[in-house]
């Protein structure tokens, strides 16, 4: 490779591209550096100074974060550039930038909410700093109210900025900064306003001290005392790598976790807190309508009148709602087909097309969106569907890409294009793409596009221009639907043909549509939102966070989702409430175990086997519809209440109550 | 010092014409697309039209320049010339206490200023038309003690030279800026000893010029 | 001494005409579209060949800067950009260049400019110099108005626009790189080096920043010739430098002299020397506050001259000489510097926001001798975890004044802690 050089650290030589910054070269050579204002995604600040190491040579230390590998100068012999990590002068410099950043940090290690995962505790151990030179008096430096999520204690900053940098530049809100000078720097929103973004709670990780903390969490527990689970997210359908931190039967927090492809390391303020929806408004034990009234009843009970129900021959179908695992989807059309019902999760009506994988999961990789040149959004709100997603089409837009819009959102953070708002104007863009070039263009279709009329179209369309090349990206906003139409949970005439003339309703935690009046429902889920009121048989089940299941991803891909904690009362796993209720029926389905579910399960859809990889999709040629023109919405809805989970937090409650009404903002160019 | 908005603001602000225009040709000397360039010029401007700088002009500042008000308000706080808070109407005296100054008796205008003024820094005196702070080097350490007050610098001067200019202030007078010594600007105070010269050189100094000029336009208006 | 027809700045105390008029009667805007015919490569080489050193504090060598900008552009402008921020204590040079001499400033700007390809040029002054900034406008716009700016400025054939921009109060804004960020708009936060501004400067483009002196000592240098420049001053330190002294001496001035002079000449001849006699002198800072200062005993022997005051532990910096006789509180002066820094530190990085606050306390601490002997040598040590671990030289700039106060003065600072003097509250004025 041509810009490759040679570099020694600590002695080990190692040839690397030259745009790598230090860090990262010693990264490589498995030596970590210490840092506070680094990080990767992230602009560079060097301000911190903690992370110099000696370069050989050099008249004095260099911070790694910042130096490029390429602008080292070689030996005098020309020999490679040596750095060293851990020599005398490192170690000195080090050890001062400690002592200074503790000058004016507080020592309330005790009584900080990071004790136990501050990168200041730990650096100040390693580099056992007692703390007795500066004896002169400290700064303090007033709170700031960023509202119900963040906590501030500012008194505790660095002044790392990577809250500021984090909030401008992927968050795309300009309310952060850093003010005044010196020693009376001081971080703020500005005139203390609270933060106008759903992915603010990130900042509570950045932040390598204790001066921004979460708010709901604070004080609850203590790390050590927390059992950690890596799972998946279901708040929305980009599927979210987190880690869930219980005690006992209790979520205490969500973390992200690190994944390049989905949410690199964000998470939205839905999927960090909301938490305590977990614990509201539970569904902990069956319930069978009697006489108008829902009373709660034993398993034995329930069990059999739903069975009842389901062979009495009655007309059955069952629905799929928002957070439905893989295995429940596929264990559900199973039992429903024992007694010839119809299956639909479709149930907002979305135009999705089953005929191939492409018409519902699109062709393009979450990760396209980094490369792509060209970003049509059809009908679709990100910034509000999913906002770490959003955060990534903002950075395509500072790398250059250009940002069109077909719709009626404003205001995602970056700006975007608008080409039009119906279907006439989007058919009329297709024709002339077609002809000239789809190079470098990414089309994201949102379900709000499908789900009105026209959605058949807009669908053909974006299924055109990506036969053509381009990506097609169909931002599904229920975490459950991809995995429910993989396991062909759906029927020829959709959500229409499934109510039609449906006697008994199975639903499986649909809480996001009204089921209309006449069937006789069973519902099964976790909580008592607006399914359960409507349920004749309510089936209390596990939330995402108690059991193992798979869910299928938005682009497609399979993720496994591990149980944290167990369900409250007598709930239980969605595949086995499914089990047992075939059994009640008297025709018990072909496994008693998840494993065996599973086998059958890749056995009949092989693509799910694959963990975390995304298939390519087959893509057939759509139907051709030249039908008439019709508006093209993106979709409204209020970010913090999409799911009864949701609903069920009073964290959520306020935020939605805060978002209400505020103004808009300009976004800053790059 | 921590800086912040003051407590007490006015609900809006305006450029007045004549200023509005000379915001709007600041503009041009910067590329397209890099007119935030011009925040400082602008916000001084703001400054002067006002007296000192408030929250509205801030943020009209920001928004004629397409900026979120953080960023105006970093700029703000950031450069120590923006009075976030009122001064004297008449005048607010800057001392220069670094070193240079300081050695040469700076110390003593600061505490002619307490004395004559408030006692605090930034705190308005009693008839409000006074306020003073002690400032770093302005380049001006030839001359030193010296002070700013508006636009000018009042340099080589005693507590009773500062005492003067005051009562002048008060008395609705402008004082001559430059030097109290009988300098003409920074040669040495006992004679050229260098660039030596026939024949007379102008009255006043160049800025010194400026200043009665501007002096003498004032009193006309 | 220098004789006056070797100055370069014939108007510094402005007794002369400022006028354009007046600059051309002093021989300046004479032949500049000629040198300019002769190429870029020839002036950036007359420069190299004079041995100007940048005068802005830091020495480096003026033509070789020049050489670092791209030969052809790939598209992006050029800039020069004139630091006329002067905000070192004790300096108070280019304030005279301005006000009174500047045509030499303006004819250096399209010089320098044409030599690095350069079609803009930004002169960014510090916010108080305010009537010098409406006496440099009035010349601009003479100098517009008369064809020498603009499009084809001077007749060269060369376009060269010229603006003023201004600052509001911060030092660092003197500092390149956070002038650059300041002249965008945004606070004077230094910038990390590499990319240097030569590749990604002013608004990402390649640009040069030069000191006023710099810039217009060039147009004299190309009329009289590289060597004539060369020949004065010293092997490391030609030409002609203008000193600032200050302080304690019996007049202070500023004053054009030759470089490498003795600085007891210089004080003697230009200032009628140290207040009380040369005897009485206790210490020189010999280039703005953030040299090291010199004792008396180096004092004697002193040249003005990089080599020389590097070599014995100070700098020449901006040649602002500030003279301490013996009725001076040394510690307390030094102290005052350190609160200068502290209060002048951007914030960014960690060493300078906390370490310049730090040492400033306990160098308050001494002054009134409240403070433990051991003191001494951690503050020392703390100047020493300032130094070299900074974004900027401006905790550099923090640490040597400290650095040289321990070095030359400690047995002072041990007396005052011994004897606590404890209500030391003003110096000998
Ligand atoms: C803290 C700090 C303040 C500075 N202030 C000034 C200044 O006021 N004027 C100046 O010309 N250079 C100043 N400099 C030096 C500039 O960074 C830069 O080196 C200089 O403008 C280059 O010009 P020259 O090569 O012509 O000397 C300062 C440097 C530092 C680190
Ligand atoms: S050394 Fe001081 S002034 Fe320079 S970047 Fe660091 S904090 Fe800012
Ligand atoms: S991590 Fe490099 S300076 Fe902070």
């Amino acid at each position: 490779m041509p810009d490759q050089y040679k570099v020694v650290v600590d002695g080990n030589e190692a040839s690397v591209p030259g745009e790598l910054t230090l860090i990262q070269v010693c990264e490589l050579a498995g030596v970590e550096i210490p840092r506070f204002c680094y990080h990767e995604r992230l602009s560079i600040a060097g301000n911190c100074r903690m992370c110099l190491v000696e370069v050989v040579g050099a008249p004095k230390p260099v911070a790694s974060c910042a130096m490029q590998v390429r602008d080292l100068r070689p030996g005098r012999d020309g020999s490679p550039p040596q750095i060293l990590t851990s020599s005398p002068v490192v170690r000195k410099a080090r050890h001062g930038v400690m002592e200074f950043l503790l000058v004016n940090h507080p020592l309330d290690c005790p009584i900080c909410d990071q004790g136990g995962e501050c990168d200041l505790q730990d650096q100040a151990m390693a580099y056992g700093i007692d703390f007795s030179r500066y004896v002169e008096p400290k700064r303090a430096v007033n709170d700031l109210d960023l509202g119900p999520l963040v906590e501030t204690h500012m008194t505790r900053c660095i002044s790392c900025t990577r809250c500021v940098r984090f909030t401008t530049e992927v968050a795309g809100i300009t309310q952060m900064g850093q003010i005044g000078r010196g020693e009376d720097v001081e971080i703020t929103s500005y005139l203390n306003s609270s933060l106008d973004s759903n992915l603010q709670g990130n900042i509570i990780d950045l932040c390598p001290v204790g001066a921004l903390t979460s708010k709901p969490y604070a004080f609850v527990a203590r790390p050590w005392e927390l059992t950690k689970t890596e799972t998946i997210d279901v708040m929305d359908a980009l599927g979210s790598n987190i880690r869930v931190d219980s005690r006992g039967r209790q979520v205490m927090r969500i973390l992200p976790r690190n994944h390049d492809g989905i949410n690199q390391e964000w998470i939205s303020d839905k999927t960090r807190f909301v938490w305590d929806g977990l614990k509201c408004q539970r569904l902990d034990r069956p319930y069978v309508r009697n006489q108008g009234v829902l009373e709660p009843c034993d398993w034995d009970t329930a069990l059999k009148a739903a069975a009842g129900v389901l062979a009495s021959g009655r007309r059955v179908s069952a629905l799929a709602g928002d957070l439905v695992p893989v295995e429940a989807t596929f264990a559900l059309r199973k039992l429903i087909e024992l007694v010839d019902g119809k299956c639909e999760c479709r149930v907002d009506g979305a135009a999705l097309d089953t005929n191939s994988r492409a018409g519902y999961a699109g062709t393009a990789r979450i990760e396209d969106i980094d490369s792509a040149r060209r970003i049509i959004l059809v009908g679709t709100n990100p910034r509000n569907e999913v906002p770490v997603l959003n955060a990534r089409i903002r950075l395509a837009w500072l790398d250059g890409a250009r940002v069109e819009n077909f719709g009626d959102v404003t205001d995602l953070t970056y700006p975007a294009q608008q080409l039009g708002n119906d279907v006439d104007s989007l058919r009329a863009f297709c024709e002339i793409a077609l002809q000239d070039s789809v190079e470098g263009m990414l089309v994201i279709v949102g379900q709000a596009a499908l789900r009105h009329d026209g959605g058949n179209e807009i669908l053909a369309l974006s299924l055109a221009l990506a036969r053509q090349g381009a990506g097609l990206l169909i931002l599904h906003a229920a975490a459950g639907r991809v995995g429910a139409l993989d396991v062909g949970f759906s029927c020829v005439g959709g959500i229409d043909e499934a109510l039609a003339d449906a006697e008994v309703i199975y639903s499986l935690g649909v809480d996001e549509m009204d089921i209309p009046e006449g069937p006789f429902v069973i519902y099964q889920g976790s909580h008592g939102d607006r399914g359960a009121h409507r349920a004749d048989i309510i089936l209390p089940a596990a939330a995402y966070t108690e059991e193992s299941a798979i869910f299928v991803n938005t682009e497609g891909r399979p993720q496994l989702a591990q149980r944290a904690s167990f369900p409250p009362g007598q709930a239980k796993e969605n595949w086995a409430i499914i089990r047992a209720l075939s059994a009640a029926i008297g025709q018990p389905l072909f496994f008693d175990t998840q494993a065996e579910l599973r086998s059958k399960l890749f056995e009949e859809v092989p693509y799910l086997e694959d963990i975390d990889m995304v298939p390519a999709n087959p893509l057939q040629s759509p139907r051709q519809y030249t039908g008439g023109n019709a508006p093209i919405i993106s979709s409204a809805g209020d970010f913090y209440l999409t799911n009864p989970i949701s609903r069920a937090s009073a964290v959520m409650a306020e935020m939605s109550a805060l978002s209400n009404g505020r103004h808009q903002q300009i976004p800053e160019a790059p | 010092m921590q800086r912040k908005f003051h407590s007490v603001q006015p609900d809006t602000f305006a450029f007045s014409a004549e200023n509005y225009a000379w915001a709007e040709r600041q503009l041009t000397k910067y590329p397209d697309g890099r007119q935030a360039s011009a925040i400082i010029p602008l916000l001084w401007r703001a400054q002067k039209q006002e007296g000192w700088l408030t929250r509205p002009a801030c943020e009209h500042v920001a928004d004629m320049l397409g900026l979120p008000h953080i960023r105006a308000y970093e700029v703000a706080t950031f450069y120590f010339m923006f009075q976030l808070q009122p001064i004297g109407s008449v005048a607010h005296v800057q001392v220069c206490g670094t070193t240079c100054c300081m050695i040469c008796g700076a110390e003593d205008l600061v505490e002619a200023c307490r004395q004559k003024i408030a006692r605090q820094p930034h705190q308005l005196s009693e008839c409000g038309r006074f306020s003073w702070e002690e400032v770093e080097c302005l380049g001006a350490c030839a001359n030193a003690p010296m002070v700013q007050i508006g636009s000018d610098y009042y340099e080589d001067l005693s507590v009773a030279d500062l005492s003067e200019i005051l009562d002048q202030f008060a008395e609705g007078g402008c004082p001559v800026p430059g030097s109290r010594r009988g300098r003409y600007s920074s040669e040495p105070a006992g004679g050229l000893t260098s660039l030596s010269r026939d024949g007379e050189k102008p009255r006043l100094a160049p800025a010194v010029a400026l200043a009665v000029q501007s002096a003498s336009r004032r009193r006309e208006v | 001494m220098l004789s006056d027809r070797d100055r370069i700045f014939t108007n510094l105390y402005g007794m002369h005409e400022c006028s354009l008029a007046g600059a051309r009667r002093r021989g300046h805007w004479d032949g500049t579209a000629d040198f300019m015919a002769k190429g870029r490569d020839w002036i950036i080489d007359q420069v190299k060949k004079s041995g100007l050193r940048g005068r802005g504090g830091a020495g480096f060598p003026t033509g070789l800067k020049w050489s670092f900008m791209p030969r052809k552009s790939d598209g992006r402008p050029h800039y020069l950009v004139v630091n006329a921020d002067e905000s070192e204590p004790g300096t108070c040079k280019d304030r005279e260049i301005m006000r009174h001499d500047p045509h030499t400033l303006i004819e250096g700007c399209l010089l320098a400019g044409f030599a690095m390809g350069s079609e803009t040029g930004y002169i960014y002054i510090r916010g108080e110099f305010i009537r010098e900034r409406q006496l440099l406008q009035r010349a601009m716009d003479e100098a517009y108005a008369s064809g020498l700016l603009g499009r084809n400025a001077a007749g060269s054939g060369w376009d060269f626009d010229l603006y003023l921009h201004h600052g509001a109060g911060a030092y660092i804004c003197g500092e390149e790189t956070a002038l650059l960020e300041s002249l965008e708009g945004k606070k004077g936060m230094p910038r990390m080096k590499p990319p240097f501004p030569a590749a990604i400067g002013l608004w990402g483009c390649p640009t040069t920043v030069n000191n006023v002196e710099s810039i217009a000592v060039v147009p004299t240098i190309l009329r009289r010739g590289a060597s004539w420049f060369a020949d004065l001053g010293s092997k490391n330190s030609t030409g002609t430098k203008i000193f600032a002294i200050s302080g304690h001496v019996n007049s202070p001035c500023v004053v054009e002299e030759e470089m490498a002079i003795s600085l007891r000449e210089l004080i003697d001849k230009h200032c009628g020397g140290v207040r009380g006699g040369w005897n009485n002198l206790k210490a020189v800072i010999p280039g703005g506050s953030s040299v090291p200062l010199l004792p008396k005993r180096l004092c004697d022997n002193a040249l003005m001259e990089f080599g020389w005051l590097s070599e014995n532990g100070s700098g020449l910096g901006t040649a602002a000489v500030i003279v301490m006789d013996q009725s001076t509180d040394v510690i307390k002066a030094i102290w005052r510097l350190s609160k200068f820094y502290k209060h002048e530190s951007c914030g960014q990085c960690t060493p300078c926001r906390e370490g310049a606050g730090w040492m400033m306390r306990v160098m308050e601490r001494l002054v009134q001798g409240d403070a433990d002997i051991s003191e001494i040598d951690m503050l020392y040590d703390v100047s020493k975890q300032v130094e070299g671990h900074t974004i900027c030289a401006l905790g550099d700039a923090a640490a040597w004044p400290i650095q040289g106060l321990i070095r030359h003065f400690r047995d002072e600072m041990e007396d005052r802690i011994k004897t606590g003097r404890w209500n030391v509250d003003r110096i000998a004025a």
